[in-house]
Parts: structure tokens; C-alpha cells; sequence
């Protein structure tokens, strides 16, 4: 099996500084632009940050369901990409990833997922340079388990709110 | 249209439930820049020709909460909180590190003004739509925790829209208690440790009857002069800020121990002491026991100096506050003669919880211990045993201020007024044992030693007083990451020269350097909180003779370490006084002179100044 770029996360190193965003924006948007970021740092409560983007599910739940088309697989890098001009902005690809990943951008309302900028993803550059590897990239095999990290970022702000903050993590979120 | 800027500050009449936009002229954001700068400006068109009647605690006074041109562009994105101090009686601007600042520029507004009074507790939403004025019943008399926890799910709730993606949380600013009760040091506080703590803005914001503000933009960040410049300046700072290892590595986290014995200019004991060498109280005994994430920042800061603890086992489970920071090490450590990191968390915990403002809530406490200590006030008048290093009484006292119970009322008061009314109660002058300048609370470095950085006049002859974040040195140098800082509304400790002034220029397109800063625009900002602090009132007036000086404390000698036998030198403060004012242009007495409002462009000043020039 082909080896593809994938983005491993690891939530408990992240600090919340968000330049992941800044990044991400200042490519696809030319401008720095938190909101229209296709990685969004959830942050439910203090120190639980959560590092939420596109896992590339190995059956692309969001693919399947776009009724227009709008949504593929590119074929080099296995990232969802979307076509703008088809995206209607039915909200249908939101509603089928099981993480709540996609989001209609602020701007034009077409959907927005993470494209791996192409197969050399900005976002991990700058984490990576300041020596938190909350994200970095890596070129493996595909496999089940990326399916696993698409989750809704508040039942993942559980977990680790309770390995942060034990049983007081319980409360807090 | 100025860049850097989104353009408008929201304007919020909390007793007429009237919510308008104002657009300030671009040669005033120009001349003030933005946060502490404009806040003084700001407060005096609007108070200036009133001040000395406006009550701080009063419907009439301003709470301001603005960011600057580089909050959001420059590491370290910081909101500015002022208004009229109800210690001071002058204006502090006083930050705090919050994604707040940058959701009320994504949302298009630099800031807000609100003035008046709310009928019942209300907080504010802001978003791309504007402003709402919303019910805070649910959340009046909640601890930050909880209030952080219904804020985020609340706000959440609202903007989500089906088929659309998750709507993320707000930035949130808010009081605790402390805030509610008008607890005059009270703090305004944002991510449950952060705090804007000089100044005593909780307390203007409860006497709004203001529980929160709450902010969540969807907009880009505002256009600036030079997007090139600026993006690659910005890679070229944060390189620069990721080479600071030792700052990233242990915070402000290891001074607890540091500041004791190396420099010996930490608070013990309401300052009776400036060393100590409790190993046990050092770096690693919070690092490796407590701190459960060892990196955590505030929006596109790469310095990171925020480390969480949390107690895990025991009394105190749960737990939750930053490493403490070194602020919070000393003034809730061994000035209350705490030295276990635990008793110490603990305490940063309940400060943080209850909105108070940990250096200036933990100042009042040691100055009600040593009154304690000696036979001043007695059980009886607290209703338990105050000793030094009894974690739980102090946990109780924090409790008693912040509802205003009992000795709490009066000790709610602050370390100055506390003092005077004390004075006057047990017929004993308390003063000399209150460490504070000009109504604000000394932060936790001393200057005995001299070999700490606030100089022999830092607080004496600041306009913010007993600000650690803003000492005087040489009418220069404190121009740059205080004033600018302060103004720019960034992190100080993301500050870095010469690229903070280079971003300045590429983010505004103004002729912003540092010379012309330390030479124009920060003696102007510093002018004008000179004057208001001057008119001062009304319950508090600073008598320019008396009043521009060190606490008492400072000219007694170190009893104890290294530097045993040094103390402030009177002589010295008055040389170094003069010269400071002579180079910032004021008189010998420290009243702006009239050819200085002129040149500064401050000559509506002169008029409420003449009276007070000899």
C-alpha cells in the first residue's frame, strides 16, 4: 500500500498559541484569519486544548456524502478537497464526518477541510519549530486507526481534561 | 483608515441599555496608539474636566477594555482594562493575556467603553452582529471556574447553527466575587489564572454590576500597512522568541526561590524580609510534583512562560491555577510565610477563583498578618488565629475579603485605605507597616538589594505606582516594553527590540521608533496619567511632597541574607527623582510643566494643573 501524509496530533502537547492557525489561514487565505483556519484548536477550558482537523478517514464519510459532487480524494496526497464552484453550502458533509470536522468557511459559506496544503502542510512547520510537536507530519501507510481521531472535539476536551486534571476533570468540562 | 486597527470601539451605556460604535480620529490613535495610551485619553475627554469629583466605584466612571494596533499581529495578544482606579484614582493600564483581544478585533471592534450602571447583573456578547446586553442573574456570586464553564457552553449554544461546523468558544473577561463586591484591588480576569490585577478594574466592573464580557469574531485580523514586511517580520520575531529556552523552559515559575537567594528583593512577611534560601520551595518541588502541561500560551505567543499546575491528592484536589507564576510564588508564598509549593497552589487556586488579584489581595493579607503579629489586630477582631505560614486561615481571610465579611469589608478596602481606617480604629498609626505607592499595592520585587531590576524611584515616581509591570527607570528605557507594551497591547514578555518597532511600522505605517517613542509618545501617555493621578479625588488626594515615594518599609534595612544592612537611601531617591523628572519634564515636585503640555500636545492639561505648581 502507497505510503500518504498524515498529521498526527497529540492534544496534550498543545499550548493553545494557535500559530497552527495563523499559518494555515495566511496560506489558503492570504491573510491571518483564525476563523477561516481549516485546523481549529477547540479550547473548553484552560490547559484542554484540542487540536481539531481533518483525520482522512479511510472511507471518507464526507466524500460519500456530498449530493454535488464538490467533494474528492486527491489521489497523491489522500486529502478531501473541495471544489468550490460545485460546494452549495448544504452543510451535508458537516452533518456526516463523525468528528464535526468540515465547517462552512466565514467568508464565502463554501465547505472547508484541510488539504494538507498540497502534501507539505504549513501548520506542523511552525509547531514543530517551536519544539511542541502537538502536530508533525508523517508519511505512512493508510489505516483504520485515523478514522478514530475523527471525533467531536468536546468528547475529546473530556479525556483530557481528566488526564490533565484527574477527577476535578470530570467536573470541569 | 488607520491600519492595524479594526476601526471602532463599541460604546455601552449600561443604565440607559444603550449600545452605540465610536470611530476616534486618526491623528488621536496616532498620538495614544491604542490600550493604556488611549485609555488615558479616552477617560479624560470624557471625565477630564470633572475628574476629581468622579467617583471610581461610580455609574459615572468608565471601564475600558481596549487592545492596541499589535494586539493579535505581535506575539503575546493581550487586552488592556483601565478607567478611573478606585486605588489610585488615577488611571493604570492594566493587561491581561486573553484570546478576548483577539476575538473583539475579529469581531471588528478595538475595543469597548462601558460606562453607567446595569439595574441587575448583565454581561456582554459580541460578535460580527454587534453588541447584546444579557442577563448574568445565573452567573452573579460564581467562582471563575464555574463561571468560565456556563460562559463557554452558554455563548457555544447560541452561535451554533446546524450543518455549519462547531462554533468555538469565546474570549471571555470577567469577575469573580471579589470583582462583585467592589473588593477594591479585585482583579479582571480571563482563563481562569490570567489576570489584569493593577488598578482594581474587577471592581469597577461589579460596581457596573458587569459580570463579563464575551467576544467571538469570525472576521479576518484588520489589513495592515505592509502584509509582506509584516509576514516575514513575523516568522523572524517568533524565531527569536523560541531561542529564549530558560524563560520557555521554567516561566517566572523558578523565582519563588531565585528572587530570595540571588537577589534577595522577595516579599516575606509583608516584606520584613527580602531572603530566604527554602530550597524546598524551589523550581523543581512545583515542576516535577505539579505542573500538569509545562507549555501553555496565550494566541500566537511562542514563549509560552504559562505552565498549569494541579494538586491531584489530598485536601486540595482539584486544584487548578498557572505554575504559579513568580508574582503569585512570592506574594501567596512567603509573604504569608508559606514556604510548601503545595499551600501555595492552593492559595494561587482560591485567589484566582474568587477574582482576586493575587500580589494586591496577597499584599492586604500580609499586612493584616504583621498587624497580627503585632497584637494589633487581635482573634478576636478576625474571629481566628492569623499566623504566618496557616494556609487555611489565609484561605478564609481570601474567603472574608471577597464577600466583604467580617474584618473582610475593611481589608477589602486595599493595603492603603485598609491602613488608614485601621489608623484610626486601634488609635495606632498602621501606615508604616502598609507597602504600597500611591494606592497601589508594591509588586514582588524589592529594591533594598539593588540588585533586583526596579530602580531606587521604579514605584516611587510611576504614574501606575506599586506596578512591577511599569517602574521608572530612566524617563527612557521605561518607555519601551511597559508604556509601548502597555499601548501596542502585546505581551512584555514576547517584547523584543529592534523587531517590536519594526513590526510597529509595518503593522501601522506610522513613524513609530524607538526614539521617537521614548522621546514623544510615551511622555505623552506618561504626562497624562501624571495629571489625572495628580487631580486624583474624590476620596484620595496625592500630595506631590509626601506621597511620590517609597513604602516606609523600604528605608528600613534588611534584617537578614546577603545584603543584611541595605536599605533605600532618601538621598538618592530625592537625586533620582529630580532627574527623572527633570528628563520627563516635569518640575522638581513632579507637576508637569507647561511648556512640556505644550510641546506634547497636552495643553488642555495646563489649566487644572497651574493650581498645584508653587
Amino acid at each position: 500500500m502507497e505510503k500518504t501524509v498524515w498529521i498526527v496530533r497529540d492534544h496534550l502537547r498543545c499550548t493553545g498559541c494557535r500559530r497552527c492557525e495563523i499559518v494555515c489561514s495566511l496560506h489558503h487565505e492570504g491573510w491571518i484569519w483564525p476563523e477561516a483556519s481549516r485546523i481549529r484548536i477547540f479550547m473548553p477550558f484552560p490547559g484542554v486544548e484540542v487540536v481539531h482537523l481533518c483525520a482522512q478517514c479511510d472511507d471518507y464519510p464526507c466524500v460519500e456524502a456530498c449530493p454535488v459532487d464538490a467533494l474528492s480524494v486527491d489521489e497523491g496526497t489522500r486529502a478531501v478537497l473541495v471544489d468550490r464552484e460545485r460546494c452549495t453550502a448544504c452543510g451535508v458533509c458537516v452533518e456526516a464526518c463523525p468528528g464535526e470536522v468540515p465547517f462552512l468557511h466565514p467568508g464565502d459559506g463554501k465547505a472547508s477541510i484541510c488539504d494538507l496544503c498540497g502534501g507539505d502542510p504549513e501548520c506542523v512547520k511552525v509547531c514543530v519549530e517551536a519544539g511542541y510537536r502537538a502536530i508533525y507530519a508523517v508519511e505512512e501507510e493508510e489505516d483504520v486507526n485515523r478514522k478514530l481521531f475523527a471525533r467531536p472535539p468536546l468528547e475529546v476536551a473530556r479525556d483530557i481534561a481528566v488526564n490533565l486534571y484527574g477527577e476535578k476533570g470530570l467536573e470541569v468540562m | 483608515m488607520p491600519r492595524g486597527y479594526a476601526g471602532r470601539l463599541l460604546d455601552v451605556d449600561l443604565s440607559e441599555g444603550r449600545i452605540g460604535e465610536v470611530r476616534l480620529p486618526w491623528r488621536t490613535l496616532e498620538e495614544f496608539l491604542g490600550g493604556r495610551g488611549l485609555a488615558a485619553k479616552i477617560l479624560w475627554d470624557r471625565l477630564g474636566d470633572r475628574w476629581p469629583k468622579v467617583d471610581p466605584l461610580g455609574p459615572e466612571n468608565l471601564l475600558l477594555a481596549l487592545t492596541g494596533p499589535l494586539t493579535a499581529f505581535y506575539p503575546g495578544a493581550r487586552i488592556c482594562v483601565s478607567g478611573k482606579s478606585p486605588l489610585s484614582n488615577g488611571v493604570v493600564g492594566s493587561t491581561a493575556s486573553t484570546e478576548f483581544a483577539l476575538e473583539l478585533k475579529a469581531a471588528g471592534y478595538d475595543g469597548v467603553i462601558v460606562s453607567g450602571r446595569a439595574e441587575r447583573p448583565v454581561y456582554l456578547l459580541i460578535t460580527d452582529e454587534g453588541c447584546e446586553i444579557k442577563d448574568a442573574g445565573h452567573l452573579w456570586g460564581r467562582n471563575g471556574e464555574e463561571t468560565l464553564r456556563i460562559l463557554n457552553r452558554e455563548v457555544r449554544g447560541e452561535l451554533s447553527k446546524p450543518g455549519r461546523g462547531l462554533p468555538r468558544e469565546p474570549g471571555v473577561i470577567y469577575i469573580g466575587p471579589a470583582g462583585e463586591n467592589r473588593v477594591r484591588n479585585a482583579a479582571v480576569m480571563a482563563k481562569l489564572f490570567h489576570a489584569a490585577g493593577y488598578g482594581g478594574y474587577g471592581a469597577v466592573m461589579g460596581s457596573k454590576n458587569l459580570k463579563a464580557i464575551a467576544a467571538k469574531g469570525a472576521k479576518p485580523l484588520p489589513e495592515v500597512a505592509a502584509p509582506e514586511t509584516f509576514k516575514v517580520l513575523w516568522r523572524e520575531v517568533h524565531r527569536e522568541l523560541i531561542k529564549r529556552d530558560r524563560f520557555r523552559r521554567w516561566g517566572t515559575g523558578y523565582g519563588g526561590y531565585f528572587v530570595a537567594a540571588d537577589t534577595s528583593s522577595e516579599p516575606i512577611r509583608n516584606w520584613q524580609e527580602e531572603w530566604h534560601d527554602e530550597r524546598g520551595f524551589g523550581g523543581p518541588h512545583f515542576q516535577f510534583k505539579f505542573w500538569v502541561k509545562p507549555y501553555h500560551a496565550d494566541f500566537n505567543c511562542t514563549t509560552s512562560c504559562m505552565k498549569i499546575s494541579c494538586i491531584k491528592t489530598g485536601r486540595w484536589r482539584g486544584d487548578i491555577t498557572d505554575m504559579p507564576d513568580y508574582e503569585m510564588e512570592a506574594y501567596l508564598g512567603p509573604n504569608l510565610g508559606v514556604f510548601d509549593p503545595e499551600g501555595t497552589i492552593h492559595l494561587s487556586a482560591v485567589i484566582d477563583n474568587l477574582g482576586h488579584s493575587g500580589i494586591n489581595a496577597g499584599n492586604t493579607m500580609a499586612f493584616a498578618a504583621e498587624l497580627y503579629q503585632r497584637g494589633i489586630l487581635t482573634e478576636e477582631d478576625l474571629g481566628f488565629k492569623l499566623e504566618w505560614g496557616d494556609v487555611e486561615a489565609f484561605d478564609r481571610l481570601a474567603h472574608l475579603i471577597a464577600r466583604r465579611e467580617g474584618i473582610g469589608d475593611l481589608l477589602a478596602e486595599g493595603t492603603y485605605r485598609a491602613a488608614l481606617r485601621i489608623s484610626e480604629w486601634k488609635g495606632v498609626d498602621v501606615t508604616p507597616y502598609a507597602v504600597h505607592v500611591k494606592g497601589i499595592e508594591v509588586g514582588a520585587h524589592g529594591i533594598r538589594s539593588d540588585k533586583d531590576y526596579p530602580t531606587p524611584i521604579g514605584y516611587a515616581a510611576s504614574p501606575q505606582g506599586g506596578d512591577h509591570t511599569s517602574t521608572t527607570r530612566d524617563a527612557y528605557e521605561d518607555m519601551t516594553w511597559s508604556v509601548f507594551g502597555d499601548s501596542a497591547v502585546v505581551c512584555s514578555f514576547c517584547y523584543h527590540d529592534p523587531l517590536i518597532w519594526e513590526i510597529a511600522r509595518a503593522v501601522t505605517g506610522w513613524d513609530i521608533s524607538k526614539h521617537r517613542w521614548c522621546t514623544e509618545h510615551g511622555r505623552r501617555i506618561l504626562t497624562l496619567q501624571q495629571a489625572l493621578l495628580l487631580l486624583g479625588g474624590p476620596d484620595v488626594y496625592w500630595d506631590p511632597d509626601r506621597d511620590f515615594d517609597n513604602p516606609p518599609r523600604f528605608y528600613e534595612p534588611l534584617p537578614t541574607g546577603p545584603y543584611k544592612g541595605m536599605k533605600a537611601d532618601r538621598e538618592t531617591v530625592e537625586r533620582m527623582k529630580r532627574d527623572y523628572f527633570q528628563a520627563m519634564g516635569w518640575d522638581e515636585r513632579g507637576i508637569p510643566t507647561r511648556e512640556t503640555l505644550e510641546r506634547l500636545g497636552l495643553s488642555y492639561l495646563d489649566p487644572h494643573l497651574r493650581e498645584m505648581r508653587r
